[in-house]
């Protein structure tokens, strides 16, 4: 047990990250901003429609997906991954609502029932492939992330400037991608969040909005995995909008809180994960679950007594 | 770029529980063989493996019956996560694999985390989705913040924590099944005990607390249960799929019957199959992987209940459509029959099979396939372009003749709908009013003769084969319809 948690050495913790290795410092720390910045913009979204573990559905059964993708392409291209994670989250969702419609199946369970056959379907399949030839696969990566490896990626350089790591500028112009479909269409995405039955009324079809927010979920996700995991996105889905709706009841503060949670889980996670020398997604998830903690001890007297804000419909 | 998404891609397929768990590595591979060296039970390992999967099976089938009727068929998925720290407090102890440590490890952390979505629940406006969800990964990155530093521990890396992750069906041991034998029987006492008190609370909480009981209690008895057969579960699927093998089979086992008894036998049995199927198919594919082919397995049997099911599945309700469809159009076109024959004032027991289609604005030849039908059910025969009932058919027309116009007297009599807004009512009413509640409304109306546009309501005499109509048109007097 001695030495299961190391001492805190200002020096080593504080000091040398930012001195000596700023740029592997640096660059972890952005991709771990990036990375809850863009699940925590979705997430909001899928809290507001209780949907939180839809992201859990699909970040699982996007391996069935790449599976099929890469027996079909043999290659890894960012618009195959797209398109197969597009194609999965869809299938998924699909699947979910279908055993809904068409049996008294209640959603939760047909959620676990599509994305756990999904997952073995895909994990049967890669086993196939593998028979065929050999697939070098790292299991430690998915469980971790590779966060740490972010930096050792080669840069991008668009027009003579050099962006950064590819994963990093991937993510990036997801992000901002995200963020101009969030302004373009902020008015319907709340509409067809917060009150459905008032969406329909206007004329919006809800189920295109549905659809939309899942292929945009799965695309997130598809692109976030690399550096956190599958399941370790789920907790960037979710984690941050709880934080954010724990503090806030309107929706542009709480993306203000989603980036705020963000900037600082990845900034203290780093931290914390240098200190006690584990997983930097790991500690940033960790962080992240406590500041959401601390929002719920500062905020609980006030909530405990407002009245139920979804009950309406 | 490629390859960093090819990087990506393959980082997720590591997710599969494919490095360990497989059973007989063979060089030569031959299926007849090995499916023989699988039924004769004589390796060892197929022994612990097939009853290891079996018990696996019926453990989780139990526990997974009460989570899907208690709507937290995703707790099982979050409690799967939530354990993971616990097994790496557990291994801490003492620094060993020391399955006794381990196992009350990942129960304690099991249960906190079904204390969290409770308190998540309780004092915040949070829904159960994102409980769940804030336990599922927050548990699982403590978790995952623990294994990667025993790992920098000396002795850490050969720590087999892995296997948590991913599950090693094949590897089970003496130990594991005995460790799932002892759970399953315990899940089973339990459950036969308390059965009566596990059902009434999933059932209606509410009257169960006004009888006084504790629900808590059994709520969290029903989680630690289920955090045993988690974990004891783990080192065979791991932890992604052990939340298939809870719900997949009682989903499946749903389906199939609405008592409480009958499901939790189904679903212990569809676990025990899918468990077989999946350390067969493991066993005998070569070098396979066991956990996803048991989840296959019994997704395989989901699919069959939810489109065989006698009463939920979907054939047989898309059947039932289709055959109430065709009752419906056949009772139409008896009906029509029967209007062409009264216009005709009941003079001729044949009616032209051209006027028939008029009145059921078909062409010549729809009504001509309407009528066949009425043959082939034995309703009616068809001769030279005319049509006439057989007495079962006569009897039948009456009867919907008789539903049709006693509603629509019943409409404008006591609902006092206006006559002429009691006919659509009625067109839909006619083939679903059973026998009782039609002697009722001819109670209620006095065994009335006369519908409000003045049409004869054909009587109890008529429908029971007595005389055609004209007779009781010709010596129509009174209310004297019953028998």
């Amino acid at each position: 047990m001695t030495g299961f948690v190391p001492a805190f050495e200002w020096q080593r913790v504080m000091v040398q990250p930012w001195t000596e290795d700023f740029m592997v410092s640096f660059w972890i720390v952005v991709m771990g901003f990036f990375v809850a910045a863009t699940c925590g913009l979705v997430g909001t979204y899928l809290l507001l429609r209780r949907m939180a573990l839809v992201g859990d559905a699909i970040s699982h059964s996007i391996l069935f997906g790449l599976v099929v993708a890469f027996m079909i392409f043999r290659s890894g291209g960012t618009t195959v991954m797209f398109v197969a994670a597009v194609a999965t989250g869809l299938l998924t969702v699909g699947i979910i609502e279908f055993i809904h419609r068409q049996s008294r199946v209640k959603t939760d369970a047909a959620i676990c029932i599509a994305f756990t056959t999904l997952f073995a379907a895909g994990v049967v399949l890669l086993s196939l492939a593998e028979m065929k030839g050999p697939v070098h696969l790292d299991a430690e990566c998915v469980l971790y992330g590779e966060i740490a490896f972010v930096p050792l990626d080669p840069a991008v350089e668009i027009f003579g400037l050099t962006l950064g790591p590819a994963p990093v500028v991937r993510i990036a112009g997801v992000l901002v991608g995200l963020l101009v479909l969030v302004a373009v269409f902020y008015k319907e995405l709340l509409v067809t969040s917060f009150d459905p039955a008032l969406a329909r009324s206007l004329g919006l079809r809800t189920g295109i909005w549905h659809y939309g927010l899942m292929a945009v979920l799965s695309i997130v996700i598809v692109s976030v995995f690399e550096a956190v995991g599958a399941i370790l996105a789920v907790a960037m889905l979710v984690v941050p909008p709880m934080f954010a709706a724990q503090l806030s009841d309107r929706l542009p503060v709480r993306f203000v809180l989603v980036f705020l949670h963000a900037a600082l889980s990845s900034l203290l996670g780093y931290q914390v994960s240098v200190w006690l020398n584990c997983s930097p997604a790991g500690a940033m998830v960790v962080v992240g679950a406590l500041l959401f903690l601390l929002a719920w001890a500062v905020m609980r007297p006030r909530r405990a007594v407002l009245p139920d804000p979804t009950v309406h419909a | 770029m490629r390859t960093g998404w090819l990087a990506a891609g393959l980082v997720l397929l590591a997710a599969a529980p494919a490095e360990a768990a497989r059973i007989g590595e063979m060089v030569e591979w031959d299926f007849g063989a090995q499916a023989a060296r699988f039924f004769s039970l004589q390796d060892p390992s197929v022994r612990y493996a097939l009853g290891g999967s079996m018990l696996l099976g019926l453990c989780c089938g139990l526990m997974g019956a009460f989570l899907v009727v208690r709507k937290l068929a995703l707790m099982g998925d979050a409690l799967s996560h939530a354990v993971l720290p616990g097994v790496a407090l557990g291994f801490l102890w003492g620094m060993t694999k020391n399955p006794a440590a381990i196992f009350a490890g990942a129960v304690g952390a099991g249960l906190l985390g079904a204390v969290v979505v409770q308190w998540i629940r309780a004092t915040t406006k949070h829904r159960e989705d994102a409980a769940l969800g804030f336990v599922l990964s927050s548990f699982f990155g403590v978790g995952i913040v623990l294994f990667t530093m025993i790992q920098n521990l000396p002795g850490g890396a050969k720590s087999g924590l892995d296997g948590f992750m991913f599950g090693q069906a094949a590897a089970l041991g003496p130990e594991d099944v005995w460790l799932l034998a002892g759970v399953t029987v315990l899940a089973l006492g339990a459950v036969g005990l308390f059965y009566k008190e596990y059902v009434l609370t999933s059932f209606d909480e509410g009257f169960a607390r006004s009888l006084g009981w504790p629900v808590k209690l059994y709520h969290y008895s029903l989680m630690l249960l289920l955090a045993f057969a988690i974990v004891s579960a783990l080192q065979a699927v791991g932890v992604v799929l052990v939340s298939a093998m809870l719900i997949i089979p009682a989903a499946a086992a749903f389906l199939l019957t609405d008592r409480m008894g009958a499901m939790l036998a189904w679903s212990a049995g569809f676990g025990m199959l899918a468990g077989a199927a999946g350390a067969f198919f493991s066993f005998t594919g070569r070098s396979l992987p066991t956990g996803p082919f048991m989840v296959l397995a019994a997704a395989a049997l989901f699919v069959l209940a939810l489109l065989f099911a006698p009463r939920h599945g979907i054939v047989g309700r898309l059947w039932r459509r289709r055959s109430r469809a065709a009752r419906i159009r056949r009772e139409n076109t008896l009906k029509a029959i029967y209007h062409v024959m009264e216009d005709g004032g009941f003079r001729e027991e044949v009616v032209a099979v051209d006027g028939v289609a008029a009145r059921r604005h078909e062409t010549a030849a729809g009504a001509g396939r309407e009528i066949g039908e009425l043959q082939r059910a034995g309703l009616a025969t068809e001769a030279d372009g005319r049509v006439a009932f057989t007495p079962e058919g006569r009897q039948r027309a009456c009867e919907i003749v008789r539903n049709h116009r006693l509603w629509e007297l019943y409409l404008t009599n006591a609902a006092q709908l206006a006559p002429d807004h009691v006919h659509e009512d009625a067109e839909v009413i006619e083939h679903v009013l059973g026998d009782e509640t039609v002697r009722r409304l001819e109670r209620r109306l006095n065994f009335a003769r006369r519908d409000p546009h003045g049409k004869l309501i054909p009587g109890l005499a008529d429908l029971a084969g007595g005389p055609p109509p004209t007779a009781r048109v010709a010596g129509f007097g009174g209310k004297g319809g019953a028998p």
